[in-house]
């Protein structure tokens, strides 16, 4: 069936099972590959997309329960790269291999719009959901302390 | 907000028009593709502004390797690291080319410990090229001619490498010249940032699972549930009529037990989504042979190991030597029995033992294929595209020269793309259907039929003499019928001076297919090592730390690790309650790797490791700051299979395979610190830096947890000790 959605402020109309989950959508339908296929149940977050302002698994939401809301995606958090995590990411050097890295973006954008300054707690708490295999961790912790910092100033 | 100048560095694909350089004269079929440019051989090439493009054969799987050749071609090339653009090599060319690039694997953390060679010769043949023409332009002696940082100087007379790029072409040296020591380096043995780590905060980066064809459908894929199984029958029209779905293929298996050099026997349901292809796959009846595994669980391989661990192995001759140096041991080996058996200090080991690991790369193994009858594109997971590229052909019976395996970044490797057949599978499924098919294994596939990590069981007795010191010590490991020298890695190389030493190896078989996980042997084994050491010291009443350094006294490599240690860790077993510091030292890849590991463990039985300090000794380091990286890197990927890891089997089949039952590392629980110290003998040999810091992670956090709690934890994952 039609469904329309709103993806990084565009809406665009696919024809897909209600039930398909929106990361499929996302990327076979809407054709951005940046967000990641990692488990498909909703515990690596390499899927993750911020709907309405809340970080969500694209993996296992169904497309249906997307319709009407705002959908973003690594893809549409900036134009040029250059969104204050993304620097901070570039900066220490954080990815690896790469793969998890849009979900931990995605997690990270969304913990420092409703959290500007987190403390390491409210760090591991709200990245608990993105898994990365490279073990970039100490390196995401910091660049998330880095990416509030340039914000605020 | 501001970028740093290299996070600006377009990454593009080699810019027609320059010249290119190598060991091989191309074939003309290859010029073709370079149109203007005059080609002498596959590193590199220079544009008229100047620009560099540098191949790499091995592929990027967040080790670096995208930009450690680049830096070894440029230290020899002396041109600014600005200049330089990354490109992926031509897998098809090397195939065709009598191995173009030498070898196109990459595993072993040997891009650039073993490559550099031949990779820096590279840079150093096209300077003294570049030289060469300038002289004879400027009709002047060559050695008036300086080749620096992009420019060619003579006297008054100046030029970029751009302008004389095609005169150098031409040039064939009398000589190659030789490359540059440690030393003279400008670019090598600095911090530079990786090359893509841009292309990876955006989404752009292409993996395999992100290459779409116009036309292409998807397929999810099934082998049996026990690994060796055969299908026997599955049920198509109970699916066909379901949303999307295509067709079924059956993948052949054509040997009778499973190979990397055949299919293994699986089928595939082919559809217009993913999503609707495995959902039909989970549909479809299937019946499956499961055969000689069903019989066997890890609870039967214990058993069987603990029961071969009771009796006597076969021994094992003591080859290897240590990194950079012939050391002698003074090993004697038969003499151990007899002097076990009069010992009158005896200390006997249990038995340790570390379990089945996957790779669980992030990105589930994913491939594409598009087979058209004179041409074949893929796209894969894999750790050697020329492997992989051959295999490709052999499937199809193709000829390699229209076979194209294209470069993408891949979402980890850890020693899995190895052993992969997703592009059989996907060219078989491609072929089959006459469409190009992307195939993505789901996670469960993935974990299912992964090459694992074998599980290894040790154990040991030593004999004391009076000053506490082991006077002959006999280990006996058993290790996994495919890979046996997984049992003996960091074993028989281990580096204390006992003077009668002997290492027994039993075996047993299995199923389960078996691959390179980052840092094999040396990860498991080490955890028995260290903690027998440990366990040694502590016996003799020898801090653990001093017995290290007696026992490897006039070694130099190991000592400059253990002195670092003692003099910069805080090392002491003199902690509080619930409170401890343990340290592990474990050889790899030619690299010495100490750990530090700081713990405290609640009363409830807790772990928490608090902080963890590295100690690496290389030799060689030509980037610190990915060296670094990479140390942090290897040492969570142990730390996590230290706490959380384990695959359990039964009945012949992997029951954890996603990350609800096969638990990694998460934030939360990654260490508040975590150190890395680079403390390099230099100038005596290259080691190894992507696997090195995992193996002395496990038991240097097992020695803190016995100082915290008095008990040894002999088995991962930890948190499933009592304590």
């Amino acid at each position: 069936m039609a469904i329309s959605l709103n993806i990084n402020g565009k809406d665009i109309s696919i024809d897909a099972d209600p039930q398909m989950p929106l990361l499929w959508a996302i990327r076979e339908k809407a054709g951005l590959n940046g967000t990641k296929f990692g488990c498909g149940i909703a515990q690596c977050g390499a899927c993750m997309v911020i709907i309405d302002g809340a970080a969500v698994r694209s993996c296992n939401t169904p497309v249906a329960s997307a319709v009407g809301k705002a959908i973003r995606t690594i893809e549409g958090i900036s134009e040029n790269n250059d969104h204050p995590v993304q620097v901070a990411w570039q900066d220490l050097t954080v990815p690896q291999c790469g793969y998890c890295q849009s979900g931990q973006i995605m997690s990270a954008v969304a913990l420092l719009e409703r959290t500007p300054n987190p403390s390491d707690n409210e760090i591991d708490k709200s990245m608990a959901g993105n898994i990365c295999r490279c073990g970039t961790y100490p390196r995401i912790r910091a660049a998330i302390h880095q990416a509030a910092k340039t914000a605020i100033d | 907000m501001k970028f740093t100048r290299r996070n600006f560095l377009k990454i593009s694909a080699t810019a027609a028009g320059g010249l290119v350089i190598g060991f091989h004269m191309p074939s003309k079929a290859q010029a073709e593709g370079l149109a203007s440019s005059t080609e002498i051989n596959a590193w590199l090439s220079i544009d008229a502004d100047n620009i560099v493009s540098i191949a790499t054969p091995q592929t990027e799987m967040g080790q670096g390797a995208f930009t450690s050749v680049p830096m070894m071609v440029a230290e020899e090339l002396d041109i600014p690291w600005e200049n330089v653009r990354h490109v992926f090599a031509d897998a098809n060319r090397h195939v065709n080319n009598d191995n173009l690039y030498t070898t196109t694997s990459t595993g072993g953390s040997t891009t650039v410990s073993r490559r550099h060679p031949y990779i820096m010769q590279a840079g150093a043949s096209a300077r003294e090229r570049l030289r060469q023409a300038a002289a004879t332009r400027w009709d002047v002696p060559l050695d008036q001619v300086v080749a620096k940082q992009g420019m060619l100087s003579a006297g008054d007379k100046q030029g970029t490498y751009g302008q004389f790029a095609a005169d150098a072409a031409a040039v064939t040296l009398d000589e190659e010249p030789k490359i540059k020591p440690y030393g003279d380096w400008w670019l090598l043995g600095t911090d530079v940032k990786r090359l893509d780590v841009a292309l990876k905060t955006n989404g752009t980066a292409v993996f395999p699972i992100d290459v779409d064809v116009p036309g292409m459908v998807y397929a999810a894929v099934a082998a049996c549930p026990v690994p060796e199984g055969r299908l026997v029958s599955f049920d198509f029209e109970a699916i066909k009529d379901m949303p999307g779905v295509i067709q079924a293929v059956e993948l052949k298996q054509v040997k009778d037990t499973p190979s990397f050099t055949d299919l293994r026997s699986a089928v595939a349901v082919v559809a217009e989504s993913w999503y609707q292809a495995r959902n039909a796959l989970s549909a479809m009846p299937v019946v499956w042979d499961f055969g000689r595994g069903a019989s066997i669980s890890y609870e039967s391989q214990n058993a069987e190991a603990l029961s071969l661990l009771a009796g006597t192995g076969t021994v094992l001759r003591n080859e290897e030597g240590n990194p950079g140096k012939d050391f002698d041991k003074g090993v004697n080996q038969d003499a151990v029995p007899g002097l076990l058996e009069a010992a009158t200090k005896l200390v006997v080991g249990e038995v340790y033992s570390r379990p089945f690991e996957a790779h669980a790369t992030m990105m589930p193994p994913a491939a594409v294929a598009d087979v058209k009858e004179d041409r074949v594109d893929i796209w894969t997971f894999t750790q050697d595209i020329g492997r992989s590229l051959n295999e490709v052909a052999d499937q199809l019976g193709r000829d390699t020269a229209n076979v194209f395996l294209h470069q993408t970044y891949l979402g980890g490797g850890f020693g899995g793309g190895f052993n992969m057949d997703v592009h059989r599978q996907a060219a078989a499924i491609s072929a089959a259907v006459g469409k190009p098919v992307k195939v993505i294994r789901s996670r469960e596939e993935d974990i299912a039929g992964d090459s694992q990590r074998p599980p290894v069981w040790g154990t040991y007795k030593a004999a004391l003499g009076e000053d506490g010191l082991p006077t002959a010590l006999m280990t006996h490991f058993v290790g996994e019928e495919k890979m046996p020298n997984f049992a003996r890695s960091s074993v028989a190389n281990m580096p204390y001076l006992v003077p009668n030493r002997r290492h027994e190896l039993s075996i047993i078989q299995n199923h389960v297919p078996i691959g390179y996980h980052r840092a094999p042997g040396a990860n498991s084994n080490g955890f028995i090592i260290e903690q027998m050491a440990d366990e040694l010291a502590q016996a003799g009443n020898w801090d653990p730390l001093e017995w290290r350094l007696k026992l490897t006294e006039g070694n130099e490599p190991w000592q400059r690790v253990l002195l670092a240690m003692k003099e910069k860790s805080g090392w002491t077993t003199d902690t509080g309650k619930g409170e401890g510091m343990g340290l592990a030292v474990v050889e790899s890849h030619g690299t010495i790797a100490g750990c530090v590991a700081t713990v405290s463990v609640s009363r409830r039985g807790q772990i928490y490791v608090d902080r963890l300090q590295y100690f690496l000794n290389s030799g060689y380091v030509i980037n610190p700051l990915n060296a670094i990286e990479q140390a942090e890197s290897s040492a969570i990927w142990e730390l996590s299979h230290a706490m959380f890891g384990g695959l359990d089997l039964r009945e012949g089949r992997f029951v954890n395979t996603n990350f609800d039952s096969y638990p990694l590392l998460r934030m939360p629980d990654t260490p508040p610190v975590i150190e890395v110290e680079l403390v390099n003998s230099e100038d005596q040999w290259w080691g190894g830096l992507g696997e090195p810091a995992g193996p002395p992670t496990p038991p240097a956090i097992a020695n803190a947890i016995f100082y915290a709690t008095g008990t040894r934890v002999r088995t991962t994952p930890f948190t499933k000790a009592a304590l």
